[in-house]
C-alpha cells in the first residue's frame, strides 16, 4: 500500500518536472531574445537535476545523486558563460 | 522500484509528500516563465525551483535513503549548497546583462545609467 | 591567525566537503581531507582575500532562520501571482534603495539572500552613492521592501559584520 502510494506520488511528481521542463524549453526555443532563452536553459538545467533526484529515490541508487551534482555545477558553469558573453558580444559591436 | 518497498507506510508517505510539493512548486515557477509578461518579470520565476521545489525534493530524498540504509545520508546538502550559492549568481548576471543590453538600445523600459552608474565610462567623458 | 591553518573555517569547510562526498568518515579519508583542505587554504592565503570577521554567531543564526522563512513566505506570494493573477507581472518594476551597509562581505551576502528570494532579484550596487538597484515582481508600495530590506537584513548584517 504505502509502496504504491511512494511509486505513484513519484511518478506523479516526474510528469510534473517533466511539464516544467517543457516550459522551460518552450522559452528556450521561442524566447524573444537572447537573455530569455538563456534563463529558458538555466531553468531546464535546475529541473533535469531535480528530475535526476527523483529517478534516485525511484531506483533507490545514489548514483543518481552524482550525476545531478554535476548537472547542478555544468550549468552553473554554462549559464555564467552565456550571460557573460552576452554583455560582451554587445561591447564589441 | 525496488526501493519503495522497504520503507514503513509514514516514512513513504512523508517522502511522497516532500517530492510532490517540491516538484508541484517547481513546475508553478516554470510554468511563471510562460506567463509573466517581459524579461525582468521572468527572471523571478526560476527562483521558485530553485529555493523551495529544490529544497523539498532534497529533504524527500536524504529522508528516504537514511530510512532504506538506517544510517543518516545526507550528502543532498551539498547539491543544496551549490544551488544556493549558484543560483543567484547567474540569475543577477543574467538580470545584469540583459538591463545594459537594454540600456545600449536606449530602451525606455529600464532606469537609465547615469542615474545609478556609468556602464557605458567612454562615452561620458 | 595562526601559521599553518590561515582559514580556518574554509579548512573545515572543505574536510566536510570531502568527508560527504567520500560518504565516510574512515580515518584514511578524515587524513586526506585534512591535507586537501590545509593545502586549499595555503592556495586561499596566496590570494589575499579580505578577512571577513563574524562578530555574533547568534546573530547569524537568526539571520539564516529569518531568511529560510521568508524564502517560504515569498514563494508562496509568487506562487499565487503566477497561478491567480489574470495579467501577471503587471506590478513588476525597479526600485532603488539607499544603503548604510559598507562591509563588501556584507554586501556579497546580502545580494544572495535578495537574489535567492523569489519576487526580488539585485541587479546593481552603487559604491560611490552606497545605493542599490533592485527589480521587484510585486512593486504595489515601496516603503514595505525598504522596510523588508533596511530593518530586518541590513541590520542584522551590519551587526555581524561591522
Amino acid at each position: 500500500m504505502s509502496a504504491s502510494i511512494l511509486t505513484w506520488s513519484i511518478i506523479a511528481a516526474q510528469v510534473l518536472l517533466g511539464l516544467a521542463m517543457c516550459c522551460a524549453t518552450f522559452r528556450l526555443v521561442a524566447g524573444p531574445r537572447a537573455q530569455d532563452r538563456i534563463l529558458g536553459l538555466d531553468t531546464l538545467y535546475v529541473n533535469a537535476m531535480l528530475m535526476l533526484v527523483t529517478f534516485g529515490i525511484r531506483t533507490g541508487s545514489t548514483l543518481y545523486f552524482e550525476a545531478a551534482l554535476v548537472i547542478g555545477l555544468l550549468g552553473f558553469v554554462a549559464t555564467v558563460a552565456l550571460a557573460k558573453f552576452l554583455m560582451r558580444g554587445e561591447v564589441i559591436e | 522500484m525496488n526501493a519503495a518497498g522497504s520503507l514503513p507506510a509514514w516514512a513513504a508517505l512523508l517522502t511522497a509528500l516532500c517530492v510532490l510539493a517540491g516538484a508541484g512548486v517547481t513546475f508553478i515557477g516554470s510554468f511563471g516563465l510562460l506567463r509573466l509578461g517581459n524579461f525582468y518579470a521572468r527572471v523571478h520565476a526560476p527562483t521558485l525551483g530553485a529555493t523551495f521545489g529544490m529544497g523539498s525534493i532534497l529533504v524527500g530524498s536524504a529522508f528516504c535513503f537514511s530510512m532504506l540504509e538506517t544510517r543518516p545520508i545526507v550528502h543532498e546538502i551539498l547539491i543544496a549548497v551549490f544551488v544556493t550559492l549558484t543560483t543567484p549568481v547567474t540569475l543577477m548576471l543574467l538580470a545584469r546583462a540583459a538591463l545594459y543590453r537594454d540600456r545600449t538600445e536606449g530602451s525606455k523600459d529600464v532606469p537609465p545609467a547615469a542615474a545609478v552608474e556609468e556602464v557605458i565610462p567612454r562615452q561620458e567623458g | 591567525m595562526s601559521g599553518i591553518v590561515p582559514y580556518p573555517l574554509l579548512s573545515a569547510a572543505l574536510l566536510v566537503l570531502w568527508l560527504l562526498l567520500n560518504q565516510s568518515v574512515s580515518a584514511g579519508h578524515i587524513i586526506l581531507g585534512s591535507v586537501l583542505a590545509v593545502l586549499a587554504s595555503w592556495a586561499m592565503a596566496a590570494l589575499r582575500p579580505e578577512k571577513p570577521r563574524i562578530r555574533r554567531p547568534g546573530a547569524a543564526l537568526r539571520l539564516l532562520g529569518m531568511v529560510l522563512f521568508d524564502i517560504l513566505r515569498s514563494n508562496l506570494a509568487v506562487g499565487r501571482i503566477i497561478v491567480r493573477s489574470r495579467e501577471p507581472g503587471v506590478n513588476a518594476g525597479f526600485m532603488t534603495i539607499p544603503l548604510e551597509l559598507r562591509s563588501r562581505n556584507g554586501l556579497a551576502v546580502l545580494a544572495i539572500i535578495i537574489t535567492s528570494t523569489p519576487g526580488t532579484i539585485w541587479l546593481n550596487y552603487d559604491a560611490a552613492k552606497g545605493t542599490l538597484l533592485l527589480h521587484v515582481l510585486d512593486l504595489v508600495d515601496e516603503t514595505v521592501w525598504i522596510r523588508l530590506i533596511k530593518g530586518r537584513y541590513e541590520r542584522l548584517l551590519m551587526e555581524i559584520f561591522e
